[in-house]
């Protein structure tokens, strides 16, 4: 029998969504500050109704369902997946307001790109966005990367069970410290020194590649927000091919690799447990899908002779695949030269670099290293039982900041998810195919909409059917919180229906 | 004699002809006199490349400056393709398109590369002349009072919440 949600779940639900609509509102203030810095006073305007519409269903609704409780599983998990859709509207007033999207559901599908951490755009005319808003399209992604609800958490939060629901929730299944509180203030810790050291070596960077210091410097935060949190945005319509630079693609490239790094790695590497980066079985894992995909792709560039020099096939089939592998999305080409230049081949490469991802808690989407290990080992373990006498013990390790053995309980769900994501996959593809596309275009795209990668082959665009956005925009939503907290959001709404 | 005279001058007229044929011939690159859309250029750059193109856009963003060439990147609406060009060719761009201007509308004639060997594998074009056709400006944002007025109403909407709250606290 289905129960029927009761008032108090509402209530729990309402109160929590309030608080983290109240701290999404307060983060609109930082393009403000900036955009009356640069003195574009329509843009202020545009964050000032943004914050203006945010707090006010904020504090109505926190005071509506005011509650003193703490939230339950069901509860944590329904408000994630419910501020992560929230988020996106409430993100894309102002946006939209800039008159730079032809409607508000594209928008609201850059909002959910850019909070998902993904890089698909459907802006129009970028290179005369104000910076005020190009700020905020950047600024998401970094909120977004390290997870809506950890900005809640780090500062409105009390609870501290109620916080690591919905910790969970946000497809965060590692906890660096003790103290679910502690680790989010942590990921904000690394990542606000990173912000800071990025900035700066990509402003450096610009100075050197001929760019104005307060452009360089601009530039250098709106990409580094977009390359650590693994997004894909770039302030100009060319993404990063704007920039002609090697020296700004390496930078980037190392940017990238570092958000791809589990935050629990990035704390022992702090504590000065390097050997930790050549042991780990993510790192090891990443290591060898990013050697395996990218012989595939250079294989099918060689074939068709895209590029003229060795140097140039490797700048530019290394950097996409980095770039897909770490679901970043940045791009030194034109959409459509995947299709016109590229060949099958290379886009089969990309497409298996996209759908594997980086690691578990860090800001990239995908099936995510760690599974992508435990299954191999799972294997591994099978073909030895198979192969050794009946009576011999096989046992299975793997390192993963410490020794584990292999367990079947770590295996099951690790496959669970990666059968999920290939079903997102296989979903966005049947909408494409639907609507005139190619298999493997609609696979190249698919994929890196629900990996929250960003790489385009050119299906995405303004004139797309408003269902193959709602298709995308759910598969950056689903992808990005791995499932189990929009399943239980779904389940819960059959429940309001059918429930007694 | 007469028709000694007429075969050389016949002779000399064939040899000019068939070297002028053969210069035309055996040009590296053809020429298109009439600019090429960007969209035309990138989704058939194997066509292209390598010819002598004209291409014109807006110059956005920033003009890069590298030694003695710079990178300027000209968008005509689709799409921007970075030019490559000495320092002393980009002199007439006085304005590049952002936020707060409309850059100069500039064109090219050059070479179209759909995998530049010199950049690394860049679609780019190197200039060969650059011509501005119309100049760019300021473009005068002016205080949208709409805007203002829904912030006002939204103010009070804000402030009227937040009394109650204090109140019903209370």
């Amino acid at each position: 029998m289905i129960l029927r949600p009761r008032l108090e779940d509402i209530n729990n639900i309402g109160y929590y969504l309030g608080k983290i609509m109240i701290g999404l509102g307060l983060t609109m203030f930082v393009p403000i500050v900036v955009g009356l810095g640069f003195g574009e006073i329509n843009p202020v305007l545009d964050f000032i109704v943004g914050i203006e519409i945010t707090l006010i269903f904020g504090f109505i609704l926190t005071r509506l369902c005011y509650t003193e409780k703490d939230l339950n599983w069901m509860q944590g998990m329904i408000v994630v997946s419910l501020s992560w859709l929230v988020a996106m509207v409430l993100g894309a007033i102002p946006l939209y307001l800039s008159g730079h999207w032809k409607s508000f559901l594209d928008t609201c599908f850059d909002s959910m790109s850019g909070f998902a951490t993904t890089g698909l755009t459907l802006v129009q005319d970028l290179d005369h966005l104000s910076l005020t808003h190009n700020l905020w399209r950047h600024l998401i992604m970094f909120i977004g990367g390290q997870g809506i609800v950890i900005v809640a958490l780090s500062f409105f939060v009390k609870g501290a069970s109620g916080a690591f629901k919905m910790y969970v929730g946000e497809a965060r299944d590692e906890r660096i410290m003790p103290n679910v509180m502690h680790t989010s203030r942590f990921i904000w810790t690394v990542s606000l020194t990173y912000l800071f050291l990025g900035t700066i070596a990509l402003g450096v960077t610009g100075i050197f590649n001929g760019m104005s210091p307060l452009t360089s410097f601009f530039h250098g935060a709106c990409i580094f927000m977009a390359g650590f949190d693994t997004g894909g945005f770039a302030p100009q319509s060319q993404n990063l091919l704007y920039y002609h630079s090697t020296i700004y693609e390496i930078v980037t490239a190392v940017i990238m690799i570092l958000g791809a790094i589990n935050f629990r790695l990035h704390y022992h590497i702090w504590m000065g447990n390097r050997r930790e980066i050549i042991k780990n079985i993510e790192t090891v894992t990443l290591f060898v899908t990013i050697t395996i995909t990218f012989l595939i792709t250079a294989l099918g560039l060689e074939r068709l002779g895209v590029y003229p020099q060795v140097i140039s096939l490797f700048r530019k089939g290394f950097y996409q695949l980095v770039s897909g592998h770490t679901g970043t999305g940045f791009q030194t080409l034109y959409p459509v030269q995947f299709v016109t230049d590229w060949g099958s081949l290379s886009m089969v490469g990309i497409i298996c670099a996209m759908a594997l991802g980086g690691a578990v808690c860090s800001t990239t989407g995908a099936i995510k290293m760690l599974r992508i290990g435990v299954i191999f080992k799972a294997i591994l373990q099978d073909i030895k039982i198979i192969i050794l006498p009946e009576r011999a013990v096989v046992v299975q390790r793997f390192h993963h900041i410490k020794n584990v053995f292999l367990q079947d309980k770590m295996v099951r769900p690790a496959l669970i998810i990666t059968l999920m994501y290939l079903v997102l996959y296989g979903l966005g593809s049947l909408v494409g195919m639907w609507y005139g596309h190619s298999f493997l275009y609609s696979l190249f795209e698919s994929t890196s909409a629900a990996a929250n990668v960003g790489l385009s082959c050119g299906i995405t665009q303004a004139s797309m059917p408003a269902a193959l956005k709602i298709t995308y925009i759910f598969q950056m939503w689903a992808g990005r919180l791995e499932f189990m907290s929009v399943f239980t959001l779904i389940g819960f709404a059959v429940a309001a229906i059918k429930g007694r | 004699m007469g028709h000694k005279v007429y075969g050389s001058w016949l002779m000399v007229h064939g040899i000019v002809f068939l070297l002028a044929l053969l210069t035309f011939v055996c040009q590296p690159t053809a020429v298109y006199a009439q600019p090429i859309s960007s969209a035309e250029l990138i989704n058939n750059a194997k066509k292209y490349n390598g010819q002598v193109v004209v291409f014109e856009g807006e110059a956005i963003g920033e003009v890069m400056v590298r030694g003695d060439y710079v990178w300027a990147n000209l968008s005509d609406g689709s799409n921007a393709i970075g030019v490559w060009m000495p320092l002393a060719m980009a002199d007439p761009i006085k304005y590049t398109g952002n936020y707060k201007y409309r850059g100069d509308w500039v064109e090219v004639i050059g070479i179209f590369n759909r995998a530049c060997v010199q950049h690394g594998g860049d679609l780019d074009i190197h200039a060969q002349s650059l011509e501005k056709t119309l100049p760019g400006r300021a473009v005068r944002n002016r205080i949208n009072t709409n805007k203002i007025t829904l912030v006002l109403i939204l103010l009070g909407v804000l402030i009227l919440v937040w009394i109650l709250r204090l109140l019903q606290r209370k």
